[in-house]
């Protein structure tokens, strides 16, 4: 099948507007007789399962955790960028789609991010009606703070909550639904196959984690919205229960996987401490507005400190590598996040890491203190304040912008880090590759709908910060309730969909067959071993740079461990029961067949491009020797999988990638 | 230094099962462990005894989600301030300490297995009211035609950050509600946005707490003390205040 993203014509900042006067839509009277499934309920998935409620469609809600508040967009701390101008620097809908476009190394959808920055400042109106406190200024204006990779200070937040603030907003959202019986909720539940008759996805299979009962769903349209594929790595900033089992299902069912090797190593994260480690802990890139990254200058400094000989705090100004700053002056430490990741592994790697394991850089805020105190001193009429009172004026402000993450911090590290530096490390956090979709936000299996972190579509090979609640929001509130009209206008006379097809009896059986198979099999190893070792094939070969041998010998050894998983895993308990250790296997067989198309895109993508380092494919001299080498003549498209049963045989598709708005050219930060 | 440890946790296999404390040891836990860690390495060993690993509800494992819910040697989230019980770590606890585990009770949170309880009332109890009634539309008025002080933009941010999970009903004796509530109402109730429906709301929500079996205030304060986002008693005093409002 050839792939048609079919983006409107004309010019970049007409198409959306263009698109919506002309799109077919579904009167009300007519809703009413329409079903949606949406599985997720973060971000995406709640803000579109609310807004297709309010048009009148009927909606089933359904997420694995015991309340739709607990998805895990609920731990994005940063903030939330939108094109408002409201500080007067410069901002505008194109300089946000530009900086997207760029951040994400030339590997977007040119119409896709557009749109994204084009509904971006209703997001913000939208959350402040519904009651969402974000952080305000004395006059009572909403305040900013700036993120990486950009000039301009866009970025809308609540305290270090902000995902929790707006997927609590969402939430509200769905309650007000709920409450009115527009849309059913399932909690606990896991969807574990998406049923499609002739053609067209018309339900799902799910597992209700509490009763073990399988149960048949119908609907006119499903809609994925179930977060990112991280903990591939099995350690990752993302929920122990994400997973990528709904994007899978639909993957095998049809739908096209698009540039899987896209994930974003975050450069500011707690690091590991032991082998009991079951997740790592973000702190928010926020942070590096007023934290200074360093290493010691010296190697011996490095050695002296990792063996307790040396505190951070002994070492001199001329002693310290603020690294960041001195390779990317015009940046400095807000670099985005892929390079600042890579910088760090650098350092690391030759040796100046700065922890037992020597893998952890030091982000320091003394500077910032300093900095905030004084300006608190002059506020507070003191011309001429101790070096004492600066600092502790300066500790109040910055706990008023990131206490809970210092508190976060300390309870980890059992470090006070307004003593002492922070220790970070990069961990895996986001992953921009998902789900091929078209400019509706359709899947190629007609009917079925891919949101938020799930699909593929707006953050290119690199995601900025701030920029994922932005895109959650925008296609759950402003694009899917839009697009899904024009697909939904051909179903008003369809009628309510059957579940006593064969169709959904072939879905359920082959669910509970491997349900029985897990709880049968009498293997000797638990679903975690096999995650792990899955999660340090990915983490060593995957990870931060790749190259081909790696690469090559990652696919066999997973697709090894995949079969060793098959033979000799051990699932306690039974079918039709709670049983943790069943759904986490279920989740896992599914990783083990994503890690090698992952691994395999990455193979198949011989350049380096946002969160994708090819080592063979750097810059070798000039000014930006070491850096990344992208490759616009040969890899300017996106990666579409079509699946084929063994991930090693998927067929790739290209979508060919445009740049008729933004030229192509070397992603500098110098 | 690694630490042996007991362990006496709580088992039910359902909500008709009457349940009962099981002994365990554990021994190697390292201090840099967090608590749900240390229960991971413990149900390993479960699992490969061929036994059937204890259910607890876990999922961020930052303090965030509100999912994780134990009581532990006597309290909500356990013996530290300020915290969930995934961000709770066992450099906390002393090699050869007892640790009793048990599942959050109260009779509004029924058990679903072992540590495992169903919180849904606080779903419903938002259900009633939690939200302000805006659709999305895409031409709201601006953000910024609406300022709001700072200082009830802050407050309003404190109240909001309740997390959901239960330890306030799990802490108090009467297994009352009106922190989580309370949280919320004052939320909207500090905000001009949340004016228009302000008695509804506050009326209703109540209404609801009471029919899910949560208990009234008697004023004690331990919820606050061990809320782990660190919601102020003031919330109830502000939702009594808006309730009479409501009713008078």
């Amino acid at each position: 099948m050839a792939l048609d993203s079919k983006v409107p014509q004309g010019p970049i900042a007409d198409k959306w507007t263009d698109y919506k006067n002309h799109i077919d839509l579904v009167n009300p009277a007519n809703k009413r007789n329409i079903d949606v499934i949406v599985v997720g309920t973060g971000l995406a998935g709640g803000s579109a399962a609310a807004t297709l409620a309010e048009l009148g469609y009927n909606v089933k809600a359904f997420a694995y955790q015991d309340s739709p508040r607990r998805a895990h967009s609920i731990a994005a701390q940063g903030g939330i960028n939108a094109a408002k101008n409201y500080q007067g620097d410069g901002d505008s809908t194109y300089r946000l789609f530009y900086d997207t476009v760029k951040g994400g190394d030339y590997r977007a959808r040119e119409a896709n991010v557009y749109r994204l920055a084009e509904v971006s400042a209703n997001i913000i109106d939208q959350c402040v009606a519904q009651g969402v406190p974000f952080a305000r200024d004395y006059g009572g204006l909403l305040d900013n703070r700036s993120f990486g990779g950009v000039l301009v200070s866009r970025t809308f937040y609540a305290k270090g909550q902000t995902g929790q603030q707006l997927l609590l907003g969402a939430y509200s959202a769905m309650n007000r639904q709920i409450g009115r019986g527009k849309i059913k909720m399932y909690n606990r539940h896991e969807m574990m196959d998406v049923v499609l008759v002739d053609g067209k996805a018309r339900g799902i299979i799910t597992r209700n984690l509490v009763t073990g009962e399988v149960e048949r769903h119908s609907a006119h349209a499903v809609v994925i919205a179930s977060g990112g594929y991280g903990n591939v790595f099995f350690l990752s900033t993302n929920a122990m229960g994400s997973n990528v089992s709904a994007s899978w299902k639909i993957h095998k069912k049809g739908a096209y996987f698009a540039n899987p090797c896209y994930t974003q190593i975050h450069p500011t994260c707690i690091p590991v401490s032991g082998d009991h480690q079951s997740k790592l802990t973000l702190m928010s890139e926020s942070l590096r507005n007023d934290g200074r990254i360093w290493v010691p200058a010296k190697l011996e400094d490095a050695q002296a400190i990792r063996e307790g000989k040396k505190k951070p705090t002994d070492l001199s100004e001329a002693d310290r590598d603020y690294y960041l700053e001195r390779r990317y002056p015009a940046f400095g430490n807000l670099v985005p996040r892929d390079v600042a990741s890579r910088a760090a592994k650098e350092r690391c790697d030759a040796g100046f890491g700065v922890n037992k394991t020597g893998e952890a850089v030091y982000l320091d805020f003394a500077a910032a203190f300093v900095r905030y105190g004084t300006e608190q001193a002059l506020i507070h009429g003191d011309h001429n304040p101790s070096a004492e009172k600066i600092d502790k004026l300066g500790k109040e402000v910055v706990k008023a912008k990131y206490g809970n993450l210092f508190q976060m911090y300390e309870k980890i590290e059992d470090e006070n880090p307004y003593e002492t530096p922070m220790k970070i490390y990069p961990a895996v956090h986001y992953t921009m590759g998902g789900t091929w979709v078209d400019y509706n936000l359709m899947t190629t299996i007609p009917g079925c709908y891919c949101i938020g972190e799930a699909n593929f579509s707006d953050h290119g090979a690199n995601r900025l910060g701030a920029s994922a609640l932005m895109q959650g929001l925008a296609d759950g509130y402003f694009v899917l309730p839009y697009t899904i009209g024009d697909y939904l206008s051909d179903d008003i006379r369809t009628g309510a969909i059957p579940t006593d097809s064969p169709e959904f009896e072939e879905a359920e059986k082959s669910v509970k067959d491997q349900i029985n198979f897990f709880v049968n099999n009498n293997g000797t190893k638990s679903v975690d071993h096999f995650h792990k070792r899955l999660g340090k094939i990915m983490w060593n070969k995957v990870g931060m740079a790749r190259n081909k041998q790696g690469l090559t010998e990652a696919m066999a050894e997973i697709k090894a461990l995949r079969e060793e998983f098959w033979k000799d895993v051990k699932v306690p308990g039974k079918g039709d029961t709670y049983n943790e250790e069943l759904a986490k296997a279920g989740r896992v067989a599914d990783f083990l067949e994503l890690g090698e198309l992952f691994a395999k895109d990455a193979l198949v993508r011989e350049e380096s491009c946002g969160g994708h380092f090819r080592e063979e494919s750097a810059e070798t001299e000039g000014p930006q020797k070491g850096e990344a080498k992208r490759d616009d003549v040969n890899f300017a498209f996106v990666s579409a999988w079509e699946y084929k049963g063994e991930p090693a045989d998927a067929v790739l598709h290209k979508e060919e990638l445009e740049f008729n708005d933004i030229e192509l050219k070397t992603r500098s930060y110098k | 230094m690694d630490m042996n440890l007991k362990l006496k946790i709580w088992r039910q296999n359902g909500a008709n099962d009457e349940g009962k404390m099981v002994d365990y040891s554990l021994s190697k836990v390292s201090p840099d462990m967090s608590f749900l860690e240390m229960l991971d390495v413990l149900n390993e060993q479960i699992i490969n005894e061929g036994g059937e690993p204890i259910a607890f509800d876990h999922d961020c494992r930052e303090g965030i989600c509100g999912m994780c819910s134990l009581y532990i040697n006597g309290e909500a989230h356990g013996p530290d301030r300020g915290i969930t019980t995934c961000q709770l770590h066992m450099r906390k606890f002393k090699d050869g300490d007892t640790i009793y585990i048990e599942p959050f009770r109260a009779k509004a949170f029924p058990v679903i297995k072992d540590l495992v309880v169903d919180r849904t009332a606080f779903d419903r109890i938002q259900h009633q009211g939690g939200f302000i009634s805006v659709n999305t539309s895409g031409n709201t008025q601006d953000a910024n035609s609406l300022p709001i002080s700072k200082h009830a933009a802050d407050e309003a941010m404190d109240a909001a950050t309740c997390i959901g999970c239960g330890a306030c009903v799990a802490t108090c004796k009467n297994s009352s509600a009106m922190l989580f509530v309370g949280a919320k109402v004052s939320q909207y109730a500090l905000l001009p946005q949340g004016q228009v429906e302000a008695a509804d709301r506050v009326r209703n929500m109540v209404a609801q707490m009471d029919a899910e079996g949560f208990g009234n205030c008697t004023n004690t304060g331990a919820c606050e003390v061990e809320c782990p986002k660190g919601i102020s008693l003031d919330n109830i005093a502000r939702m009594n205040r808006e309730f009479f409002k409501a009713n008078i």
